[in-house]
């Protein structure tokens, strides 16, 4: 049964499960690099902006401009712009742990426009009882900040790990492998268009697995 | 609005708040009460002028020194603003994380809290589970945990319902008397000065308008505003009724209005004048209200009779300390 299924797609079921693997490994690792990146990006912006708490024009606008600049490359263009560094940082320009240097280059400055959004929601009340109780700026994001816009961040994660999903289709141009790549390189190429449904739907499956986990999670940080 | 254009919210205001008060803060919207309540944690910093809590200068503070005065300053708020992701338990605790108190501690404080404001059996409640006047509560335990000597209350019971109010009130009666803690309290409701201060501000466009302890306020207020706030709980307008009946008196006479509390008010004032005077008074309404243990009676007289009789009379009720003004129809 499993034989003749794979027969059918073209691929043999290794080859299905390490392409699985390669787009779960690129879409984790630099989503947890990204969120990490994302988040002081983004708290930067919020305690910099104006009225804010450590109010700074200029970092402000370093920042802000940083982000706008990266997030106006095209990914497949982002790709091979930063070989360089993705060569002085990993030691090669190919394969899959290659294509986290642009991956997360691309996705944190989108997830540090995400969570800044979902900073600026918490209510403004909660930095002010904060502050009326004498604590310190950090004191102020973990104990207040961070738990008011959980639910929000998760959900803003999500978003973030569904795009990153879609980017590392792309990322088989310098060799990453992947589902995306699987499609394109043995579905398009060899005009195989069983396998390209094939991969379309387990896409479609990452995607909703993905949105479903991240809707449970900020479910359950907003206590709803 | 330009950047460099800057706003006078509050203009050449002195006060003095002494241990143990409840001060009210009171104006219309846009009067900078909220504005000067902030000033005394420094949420808020005057572009000139000074600020002395407990006698420290709030400008000459450190931001560290700032930090631990703070803690010394309970807030509480109009809009409760309560952390929505945590419990109840976890919402009043926090003051006492950010001062590093150990579990066991931070545990027994905060069930004395929930008992103090009566919420023991919502603990592991979350905020969006209750009323306003609960959360209030929550925000009210949450400001004293620490056991500040001041608490500041911003618009605190502007967005509750009046029963409620009142039993916000009354607990914060509670905490001024036994916990000794010093309460300012800002609003736009003079109902709140009444049931709960012992002294009163008024603030009209960023500038004092009037100072005093309540009862002297509502006794005899001066300023307009005053006249106007002290009017919506102690009904002073003649009736139409009335009015009409004396656009029709022919004859001099002169309309009155006369405050009495139950410390002026031994002297049989109105009887005198009537019987050592040539003139006759007639009680055309009279309104009577309790603030702080004093009753405070206001009562509107015409007098008629002999002008030179009428000026004894309004010095002999100046003799006896009591205020009054002149009422035009």
């Amino acid at each position: 049964m499993t034989d003749s299924f794979f027969k059918m797609l073209g691929i043999s079921q290794d080859q299905l499960v390490l392409c699985a693997n390669q787009t779960l490994y690129m879409v984790f690792v630099s989503l947890f690099l990204g969120s990490l990146i994302g988040i002081f990006l983004a708290f930067v912006l919020v305690l910099s902006r104006k009225n804010a708490l450590k109010e700074n024009r200029f970092v402000f606008s370093v920042t802000s401009y940083f982000i706008n600049i990266l997030r106006s490359i095209p990914f497949v263009i982002l790709l091979v712009f930063i070989l360089p560094v993705t060569k002085a940082i990993v030691g090669t320009r190919i394969g899959t742990t290659a294509a986290l240097v642009p991956l997360t280059t691309f996705i944190s400055p989108y997830l540090a426009r995400l969570f800044e959004n979902s900073l600026l929601e918490v209510n403004p009340g909660i930095i002010e009882v904060a502050k009326s109780m004498g604590a310190s700026t950090f004191e102020i994001i973990w104990h207040f900040w961070l738990p008011e816009a959980k639910g929000s961040l998760i959900l803003a994660t999500t978003i973030g790990a569904i795009s990153l999903l879609g980017a590392t289709a792309m990322a088989g141009v310098i060799g990453a492998g992947g589902v995306g790549d699987l499609a394109l390189t043995y579905g398009y190429e060899r005009m195989n268009s069983t396998l390209m449904l094939f991969t379309v739907i387990v896409l479609v499956i990452f995607v909703q697995i993905i949105q479903s986990v991240g809707n449970y999670l900020a479910r359950r940080a907003r206590k709803v | 609005m330009d950047k460099n254009r800057t706003f006078l919210a509050l203009d050449d205001i002195s006060l003095d708040i002494e241990k143990g008060d409840v001060f009210g803060l009171i104006g219309f919207s846009g009067a900078g009460k909220s504005t000067l309540l902030r000033m005394i944690n420094a949420l808020e910093v005057p572009s000139s002028g000074e600020i002395s809590v407990d006698g420290k200068n709030l400008a000459s503070l450190k931001s560290r020194e700032l930090s631990s005065l703070r803690k010394e300053i309970g807030m509480i708020f109009q809009e409760f603003n309560l952390l929505e992701s945590k419990t109840v338990f976890e919402n009043i605790s926090i003051p006492l994380i950010l001062q590093k108190r150990n579990k066991e501690e931070i545990e027994s404080r905060v069930n004395d809290m929930l008992s103090f404001v009566g919420l023991e059996e919502k603990a592991l409640a979350y905020p969006r589970e209750l009323s306003g006047g609960q959360k209030q509560r929550v925000g009210i335990a949450r400001a004293l945990a620490t056991a500040p000597k001041i608490l500041l209350c911003d618009e605190a019971t502007s967005a509750l319902d009046p029963e409620t109010t009142d039993a916000i009130l009354d607990l914060l009666r509670k905490i001024n008397e036994r916990l000794k803690v010093t309460i300012i309290f800002v609003t736009h409701s003079i109902r709140v000065i009444q049931r709960l201060c012992n002294k009163v501000a008024i603030l009209e466009h960023g500038k004092l308008v009037e100072t005093g302890s309540v009862i002297e306020v509502f006794s005899s207020p001066k300023s307009t505003i005053a006249r106007a706030f002290v009017e919506t709980v102690i009904p002073s307008r003649i009736p139409d009724k009335i009015r009409h009946e004396l656009e029709k008196y022919q004859g001099f006479y002169k309309l009155i209005r006369i405050y009495f509390h139950s410390e002026n008010a031994t002297d049989d004032v109105i009887y005198q004048i009537n019987h050592s005077l040539n003139v006759h008074t007639n009680v055309m309404f009279a309104s009577v209200t309790e603030i702080q243990g004093v009753v405070l009676s206001i009562i509107t007289l015409q007098i008629t009779g002999d002008e030179e009789d009428y000026i004894k009379a309004t010095r002999y009720i100046s003799s006896k300390n009591l205020s009054f003004e002149e009422l035009m129809l």
